[in-house]
C-alpha cells in the first residue's frame, strides 16, 4: 500500500477512539456497581481494544514505517493522537461513563455500517467485524441509559447532569476536515456530517425513553479529532498506559 | 447550555424498596443443535436484562447462540422425597436407551 | 486456596445424619432441596462465601496493572482473566445462594469484616512480572484445590468449580507465559521476575492455611466432601510442582533450605512465616485496608445504579400489568 498520509489520518482517528475509549472502560473492571455490570463493561473494553489492533494495525501497515499497533499506541504523545475529545473525558460516576458509552457507540454503529461498504476492502473487513460488537455495545448502553434515566429521581438527576456535561463533545463526531473531504471522495469512508440525521433519530427516541432532555445550544468542543487541541485529561491517561514502554524501551513483553 | 426547566415525574416508586435484583436462571443452546442446557444464575431487574447478562456472563467463551432465562422463583421443581417413584420407573426400562440393543459390527453405524 | 481456616460445624448423630453421611459416602450429590444437616449448610455457607469473596478481591491486585499492561494483547489478555475473576465470583455467590443466603447478604458481610477472603490477595503487586507470578504460583495454588474441589458432595457448588477449572486453565498458563518473558528479557526484565517469586514465593505457600492434620474441623470437612485434602498434602504438590518450573525459568527460589528429598519423594522446604500469616488475617497485611476500601467504595457508588434499575424494573412491570 502506497504512503497515504489521509488515509493514516483516518486510520488513527478510528484506531484511537477505540483505543482511548476501551482503556476508560476498562478502568471500571472491579469497580462497577454489580458484578454483572463488572463483566459487561469488561467485554465492551475487550472488543474495544480488539478493534484498535485491527485499526492501527492497518494504520501501520499504511504508513510503511514500521510503527506497529503497540508502537502507536504506546509511543505517540498526546499531540499525535486522533481520538475526539468525548472518549478521553474521566469516567465520572456510572452514569457519565454509560451516557460517553451511549453517546458514542450510537456514532460507532452508523459509522461502521458505512465503513461496511467502503471501497477500501480491508477497512470494510474490519468494519464488519466490529459492527457486531457494537451493535450490542448500543443495546446495552441504550438500555441502562433508559433504565436509569427512569429510575429513581437520583439516577435520573445524575443521567441528565452527564448528559449535560457530555453532550457539548457530541458535535465533533460529526465535524468535517479536509481527512473526511479526502475518504469520502475516495469512497473509503462517509460524510460524518451525512450520520447526523440518523444518530439524532436514533439518540433522541432513547433519551425521550429516558425522560431526558437534550441541552439547548448547538456549541460543540473540537480539537480531538485533528489533534489540535486534546483535553488535559489524555496526557494523564497516557501517563499510565505508556508508562511500562517509556520507562523501559527496547524490551519485550 | 442546560436543562433548566426538565420536571421529572415524581413516580409512585419513590423509594424503591432496596431490594436484590431477582435470580434468574440461565439455559444455553450451544453450536450444535444440542437441548437447551442449565448453566447457571445471575441477577437482573427484568427478563431483558437477564438475557443481556446472560450473553456477557456465560457466552464470553463463544458458548451459545441461543439464551433462555427463567426467574428462578418459576422453576417448579420435584421434591427430593420424589426421588423412588419418580425417577425409579425409568430405570428398568432400559430398551430406550441404545445401548440395549446388541448391532453386529458388519451392520455399520447406526 | 481461595478458602482458609474455615471452622467447621460439627456434626449430629440423627438418624437423618447418619443416612446423609451414608449418601456422601456412596459418593452421591446433594443437591439444595435435599436434607442436610445445619452444620453441613453452615459450613457450606461460610467456604463457598469465602471463596467467592476472593474471586471478587482478588480482582484488585491484578486489576491494578490493566491500566499499564505494556502492549494492547497483553492489556486484553489480563482483563479478560481479571473478568474471568468476577465470573468466577458470580458462580459461586449463586452457588452460595442455593443454600438460602443471599449475594448482598453476604456482600455485606465482607463489606464489614465478618467474612474474610483469601489472605495473598493483602499483598501488592509492584511490578508488571507480579501479572506473571500471581497467574503461576497463585493461580497454580488456587488450581491445586479447585481441580479437586470439583468432586465436592455439594452439587451447585460442584458444578460451579467445574466451570471455573475449565476457564482458569488459562490462567496459570498465562502467568508463566509472562514470567518466561521476563526471565528471558533485559537485565532489568529478569530482576523483576526474581523480585516477583522472592515477594510471592511465602504468602502463596500461606494460601494452603497452616497444617491441619490434628485440625477437627477439617476432619468434619474432609467427611462431608467439602474438603478433599489435607493442607499440607496440597502444599507439597504444589512445592513438588513450582520449583522445577523455577529452575526452567532460571529463577531461585527464596528457601535455602529447599532440597529434594529422595525418601519422601519430594521436597523439603522451610514453612512460611505463620505470624505474619495471621496478621495478615486479622487485617494487618500490606494491603488489608486498601483492598476492602476499595470494595467498599465500589458498593457504596453503586448503590443509585443498583437501586435506580430496579426501580425501572418495577416500573416498566407495572407498566406491563397496566396494559394488561
Amino acid at each position: 500500500m502506497a504512503h497515504d498520509p489521509d488515509l493514516f489520518e483516518f486510520l488513527c482517528r478510528m484506531g484511537d477512539n477505540t483505543l482511548v475509549l476501551g482503556h476508560r472502560v476498562s478502568e471500571w473492571c472491579g469497580f462497577a456497581p454489580v458484578l454483572e455490570e463488572d463483566i459487561a463493561l469488561a467485554n465492551i473494553a475487550l472488543d474495544l481494544i480488539g478493534q484498535t489492533r485491527m485499526w492501527l494495525g492497518l494504520a501501520d501497515e499504511v504508513e510503511g514505517a514500521g510503527r506497529s499497533a503497540d508502537d502507536l499506541a504506546m509511543l505517540r504523545d498526546v499531540w499525535d493522537f486522533r481520538n475526539v475529545l468525548l472518549v478521553e473525558q474521566p469516567n465520572g460516576d456510572f452514569g457519565q461513563t454509560m451516557m460517553r458509552q451511549f453517546l458514542f457507540d450510537a456514532w460507532h454503529l452508523r459509522m461502521l455500517e458505512a465503513l461496511t461498504t467502503s471501497t477500501n476492502t480491508r477497512i470494510a473487513e474490519i468494519a464488519a467485524k466490529a459492527v457486531k460488537e457494537v451493535s450490542y455495545h448500543v443495546e446495552r448502553s441504550s438500555g441502562t441509559v433508559i433504565g436509569l434515566g427512569d429510575g429513581t429521581v437520583e439516577s435520573h438527576s445524575r443521567m441528565q447532569a452527564a448528559l449535560d456535561l457530555l453532550w457539548p463533545y457530541v458535535g465533533e463526531l460529526f465535524s468535517t476536515d479536509k481527512v473526511d473531504v479526502a475518504m469520502t471522495q475516495a469512497g473509503i469512508a462517509p460524510d460524518p456530517a451525512s450520520l447526523r440525521a440518523g444518530f439524532d433519530a436514533y439518540v433522541g427516541g432513547v433519551l425521550a425513553e429516558a425522560m431526558l432532555t437534550i441541552p439547548d445550544g448547538d456549541f460543540a468542543h473540537k480539537g480531538g479529532k485533528t489533534g489540535f487541541r486534546h483535553s488535559e485529561h489524555l496526557g494523564h491517561m497516557l501517563t499510565q498506559m505508556q508508562w511500562l514502554q517509556r520507562a523501559y524501551p527496547g524490551s519485550s513483553w | 447550555m442546560s436543562s433548566v426547566g426538565n420536571e421529572y415525574p415524581q413516580s409512585k416508586v419513590e423509594t424503591p424498596k432496596r431490594s436484590e435484583w431477582p435470580l434468574w436462571e440461565v439455559f444455553i443452546r450451544g453450536q450444535h443443535g444440542m437441548n437447551h442446557r442449565h448453566v447457571g444464575s445471575l441477577h437482573a431487574v427484568d427478563a431483558e436484562m437477564a438475557i443481556k447478562n446472560a450473553r456477557d456472563v456465560y457466552t464470553r467463551r463463544n458458548e451459545g447462540v441461543s439464551i433462555w432465562v427463567v426467574e428462578a422463583h418459576h422453576i417448579a421443581a420435584s421434591s427430593p422425597s420424589d426421588k423412588g417413584p419418580f425417577y425409579e420407573p425409568a430405570e428398568s426400562k432400559i430398551y430406550r436407551h441404545p445401548t440395549f440393543f446388541d448391532i453386529p459390527d458388519d451392520v455399520g453405524a447406526m | 486456596m481461595y478458602a482458609q481456616m474455615v471452622k467447621s460445624e460439627a456434626a449430629d448423630d440423627s438418624p437423618e445424619a447418619i443416612s446423609f453421611q451414608a449418601r456422601i459416602d456412596a459418593g452421591e450429590k446433594i443437591e439444595p432441596k435435599d436434607w442436610m444437616p445445619a452444620g453441613y449448610r453452615k459450613t457450606l455457607i461460610r467456604q463457598i462465601g469465602q471463596h467467592a469473596h476472593s474471586e471478587i478481591v482478588g480482582q484488585l491486585p491484578e486489576g491494578n496493572w490493566i491500566t499499564r499492561a505494556p502492549t494492547l494483547e497483553r492489556k486484553a489478555i489480563l482483563l479478560a482473566k481479571v473478568q474471568d475473576e468476577a465470573g468466577h465470583g458470580l458462580y459461586l455467590y449463586c452457588a452460595a445462594e442455593t443454600l438460602g443466603v443471599s449475594r448482598d447478604d453476604l456482600t455485606e458481610m465482607l463489606l464489614d469484616g465478618r467474612m474474610k477472603y483469601s489472605s495473598i490477595f493483602n499483598y501488592p503487586t509492584l511490578t508488571w512480572a507480579d501479572m506473571g507470578a500471581v497467574g503461576w504460583l497463585v493461580d497454580g495454588a488456587a488450581i491445586m484445590n479447585q481441580v479437586p474441589l470439583q468432586r465436592t458432595s455439594y452439587g451447585p457448588y460442584s458444578r460451579a468449580m467445574i466451570r471455573v477449572c475449565k476457564e482458569e486453565s488459562f490462567h496459570q498458563r498465562k502467568g508463566f507465559d509472562i514470567m518466561r518473558k521476563m526471565s528471558n528479557g533485559t537485565p532489568a526484565q529478569k530482576r523483576m521476575a526474581q523480585d516477583a517469586l522472592n515477594r510471592f514465593w511465602e504468602p502463596s505457600l500461606m494460601m494452603f492455611g497452616p497444617s491441619d492434620k490434628d485440625s477437627v474441623h477439617s476432619a468434619q470437612s474432609m467427611a462431608w466432601k467439602i474438603k478433599m485434602n489435607t493442607n499440607d498434602e496440597l502444599r507439597q504438590k504444589f512445592v513438588d510442582q513450582t520449583v522445577p518450573q523455577a529452575d526452567y525459568l532460571g529463577l531461585t527460589v527464596p528457601d535455602e533450605t529447599l532440597k529434594w528429598n529422595d525418601e519422601k519423594g519430594g521436597y523439603d522446604f522451610a514453612e512460611p512465616d505463620w505470624a505474619e500469616f495471621y496478621e495478615v488475617l486479622k487485617g494487618n497485611g500490606p494491603c488489608n485496608r486498601e483492598r476492602l476500601a476499595a470494595r467498599n467504595k465500589a458498593w457504596d457508588d453503586g448503590a443509585w445504579v443498583r437501586d435506580g434499575l430496579s426501580a425501572y424494573g418495577q416500573k416498566r412491570a407495572a407498566r406491563k400489568v397496566a396494559a394488561q
